[in-house]
Order: C-alpha cells, then structure tokens, then sequence
C-alpha cells in the first residue's frame, strides 16, 4: 500500500507536482494518466525516491519512507519499472537477474519464475541488455522489478515505444499483476484504454496537479477523456 | 669537405645496433615496467575508470603500500615479510580510500575538477606525513633471497625479482576480472556503474558499491607499492613518480576496460624501453606523451570502447 499525502516534488526552485494526494490500497491497481509534461514521471521518481519530495509525506505499508534512499524502500517491497526500458547494458540478461536475486533465499526460483513470465528472455541469456530491442529489453526490466519480490509495483510507461507485438505481451502481464491480489499496482500509461481496462482506480494529472479521480473500468474511459482535454 | 657532411641523418649521435639481443632485453624490461604500471593502473581503473573519480592520491596509497613493506620487514623475517606485506599493504590502501571517500570524495562526485584539486592536496599532506614520520632519505626494503638471481629466458636473463612482480600483475588482473565477472559484488558494482539510479531502484545500495570499488581499487594501490619495493627505494615521492604514468594507460586503454588497460600497460612499458634505449630517459617519456596525445586524436575513447544499442 502506498499512500501519497500533499507531495510537492520539483527541480531546483522549480515545482513540477503540486500537493498530490494519491492512495494505492494493498492489493489494488491505480491508473495515473495525463499529457506529457504533466508530472507523471515526476511524481513516481519521488515515491520511488529517485527524486526528494519538497514536502508532503509519502507512506509504505503505513512506514512514512519520504527521506529513504530508494534502494531502501525496494527492501520494504517496493518495485519500480522506470520509463524508457531502461537496463544494465554490459551486463547479460542473466545477470540483470541474477544481480536482483544476489542475497535472496528464493533467487534461483523468483528467476526461473520470472523466466517463465517472460519466456522469450529464456533465448537471451548470455546475451547483454545492451543489444536486446527496445521489447525485449522492456520485458527484461519488468522481469527483473519481479524478482525484487515487491508488494507494490511502480510501471512508468512501461508500453510507450514497444511494437505492438511485444506491446500485448506486456499488457497481458500486466493485467495478470493486477488480477494477483497480494500486489499493490501504480501504473502510468498513454494508452489510456487499457490503463482503465488493467485498473480499478485512474487519476488524472494536469500541469502537476490531480484534477480528477475515480473508480476505473471501461466505464471511465469518456470521464477520463473528457478530463483530460481540458 | 667537413668529416659526416655525407651523413647528415646520422651525425647527431652514433646509432645504437639493433640486433635480436636487444630487442629482445627490451622487450623484457618492458614487460618489468609494464607489471609495475599494470599493477598500479588497475587499481586507478576502478576508481577513475568505473566511478570517473580523478584521485591524485593514488600514487601516496602506493607509497603506503611501500612505507607497510617497510614497516613489516622490521616483525617479520626477510624471507616472508614481502608476502604478509602484500595483503597488509592491500587493506592499508583499501582503509586510506575508505576514509578519502567518506570524508572527501563522496561530496565530490560528478565534480571532477574539485575532485582532482583537493585529491592533490590530500596527497601532498600523505607526503608531508611520510617525511615526518620516516623521515625525507628513501628507505631500503630488502628483498627476500629466494627472489634474488635471474632465470634465462631466449639469453635474456631475467631477474626473479622482475619476474615475480610480472606474476602478481597477471594475478591481480585474474583475480580483479574474476570478481567483478563471476562474483555478486562484482554485478553489484558493474550495475551502478552502469546506471546508478537504475542500481538503486533494484535494491542495490549504491553506497556501498562505491565504498567497495573504492576500497578495492585503493587496496590494489597498496598492493603496488609494497611490490615496487622490489625495483626501486622507498621514499615520500615514490607516488608522484608513477600517478601521471598511471593514469596514461588508465586513459590510453580505454576507460575502466581491463582488457585495455593490460594491453596499454604492456604497451606503453615496451615502448618507454625502447625509446629510453634509443634515446634517454626524458626524451622517451616526452616521446610517449605526444604518442599518446596523437593516439587520444585518433581514438579519443582509447584501445577499447563499451559498445552497445542502447546506452540507457
């Protein structure tokens, strides 16, 4: 469960998220949606704690984590998939794994796990993230966020500059997280008819602020769109 | 007629001959001044190659490491103090960097220029500490007998003492390519090298992969230096002499590639003895500052660059 209460979050003198309040319950998946440059990416680099909150307070499980280092709140079961499919290019698909499962008692098994997920990865295991596609590579950085064991899933984009193959690959994962019940989703997402479809919850950020919320599904989708063409 | 006007390329100074003989004593001594390099530059490649760090201090963990060989040899007999010099010599080097990272570095990164100025500070305060404590004369380390003597190599009579500091380089490049391959720390610090915040975000602790490169890349240091006691006396300059050298193959190898810097280190030794062979010993070191300058144009990334399809 992740709770963000009245989070301002900016660069230098300049604030891009203004007093954002957000709740993830446990077990629940949440849509954030918006233009470009509205924040989004922004607002998760500080929950994660890639970037400070200027003020407010951000809560795992109820443990205020604001000034935590992130690798800190990923051991309190926090996952992130950041935006951009992003990997450790020299290392092999292996051991982008294998370096995450490094110290873990069930290592091996969350690997073999996530392998099964992914099954296309099994192909490229020596292979180095650096010359994976831009799917192969997204679909590693999910695998790998996996084996973190995380309770509550942070995906920044994670279908933005995919083909469309791989793109309904990842979705189907996706909804298939969602539907676990013992993980907790934050997912941004362009593609606002399946962030709607995947979620139970939307937001919807402009120009760093919420400006509207609601109960997700399919419902929605003319709420959301007519919120965010304002 | 004037007596050599036939020969004007050849009147500046008699040519030495060139003949198997000698190139092949230079090559070898190459290779001797190649280990020593090696040794020192795969430290620096750690810490100014894998975390960009430009730590002038370097060469004083190299002189640690030579003041500890120093040190030992008065508790122990000759004939072992070198090899319990060595790992002492690595955790005094590892302990220095610790504490230059904690207190100085950590504040620094992404700040090179601050970096190198007050890391050049720090060492000339280690060499200052030296003089006090041990005093401005350069200090003998003997060497233990069973490193005295010469093996016959292809006529080349190569001294054991040479030929042992050669067998640490090569296992202290195993030894280093190993850990950072095959080990969990070494995906640990490989990772944060190669995308810190990504590192961070799947639960490696950043700080302590920096404070580990750091420790280890200081130790080698050490290690250096207590081996350099075997080729030359040990005195508070003893850094200053190598760190520009050091960081040449650091550079020339391409940065934080094992494989490159072996390669440079081997290199620039053959060449250094060659060019000091033909001509003298600052003409070959001017020399190969405008052979490396001129390979830096041609090359800026150095023998050997990270090539990938994406660099995020």
């Amino acid at each position: 469960m992740l709770e963000l209460k009245g989070v301002d979050v900016g660069y230098s003198r300049t604030t891009v998220v203004h007093g954002v309040d957000l709740v993830v319950p446990k077990g629940g998946a949440v849509a954030v949606m918006g233009h470009n440059g509205a924040g989004k990416t922004t607002l998760l680099r500080a929950a994660v704690g890639l970037l400070p909150a200027t003020s407010g307070t951000i809560l795992l499980d109820g443990e205020d984590v604001t000034r935590m280092r992130p690798s800190k709140r990923v051991a309190r079961g926090l996952g992130y998939v950041p935006q951009g499919q992003q990997s450790f290019p020299q290392l092999t698909t292996l051991e982008n794994l294998q370096l995450v499962a490094d110290g873990r008692a069930r290592g091996g098994e969350l690997v073999s796990e996530v392998l099964d997920t992914f099954p296309a990865l099994t192909g490229l295991l020596s292979r180095r993230a650096g010359l994976l596609s831009g799917g192969q590579r997204q679909q590693l950085a999910i695998a790998r966020t996996l084996v973190t064991e995380p309770r509550m899933l942070i995906l920044d984009e994670p279908t933005e500059g995919i083909q469309p193959n791989v793109v309904t690959e990842i979705e189907g994962v996706i909804a298939a997280l969602t539907q676990r019940g013992d993980l907790s989703v934050l997912l941004v997402e362009q593609h606002v008819g399946f962030a709607l479809r995947a979620t139970d919850t939307y937001y919807v950020l402009e120009a760093g602020r919420i400006t509207s919320h609601g109960a997700g599904g399919p419902d929605a989708l003319d709420a959301v769109r007519a919120a965010m063409a304002v | 007629m004037r007596e050599g006007a036939a020969h004007p390329r050849y009147s500046l100074r008699p040519c030495k001959e060139l003949d198997v003989d000698v190139v092949l004593s230079q090559v070898f001594t190459g290779i001797s001044i190649g280990s020593v390099l090696l040794l020192a530059a795969l430290g620096l490649m750690l810490t100014f190659g894998q975390m960009g760090v430009i730590n002038m201090a370097h060469g004083e963990f190299m002189m640690a490491g030579a003041y500890t060989a120093y040190m030992v040899q008065r508790g122990f007999p000759d004939e072992i103090s070198l090899l319990v010099s060595i790992p002492i010599g690595f955790v005094v080097g590892g302990l220095m960097g610790l504490l230059l990272e904690a207190v100085v570095i950590r504040w620094m990164y992404h700040r090179p220029l601050d970096t190198l100025l007050v890391t050049f500070g720090v060492g000339l305060v280690l060499q200052q500490l030296a003089r006090d404590i041990f005093g401005a004369p350069a200090k003998q380390v003997r060497s233990p007998s069973w490193l005295h003597g010469q093996v016959d190599v292809f006529g080349y009579q190569w001294p054991i003492s040479r030929l042992f500091i050669t067998a640490m380089a090569i296992l202290a490049v195993v030894g280093v390519a190993a850990t950072m391959r095959y080990t969990s720390l070494g995906r640990r610090i490989r990772a944060t090298v190669q995308n810190r915040d990504l590192a961070e975000t799947v639960g490696i602790s950043t700080r302590a992969a920096d404070r580990a490169t750091f420790f280890i890349g200081s130790g080698l240091a050490g290690v250096a230096g207590v081996l350099v006691t075997l080729v030359g006396s040990t005195g508070p300059n003893l850094g200053q002499s190598y760190i520009i050298d050091v960081f040449l193959v650091v550079v020339a190898g391409g940065i934080g590639q094992i494989k490159g810097t072996v390669i440079a280190a081997f290199g620039l030794g053959i060449i250094d003895s060659f060019l000091s062979h033909a001509t003298s010993g600052s003409v070959a070191k001017a020399l190969i500052f405008v052979l490396i300058v001129l390979f830096l144009q041609a090359r800026p990334e150095g023998l050997f660059a990270v090539r990938t399809r994406s660099l995020v």
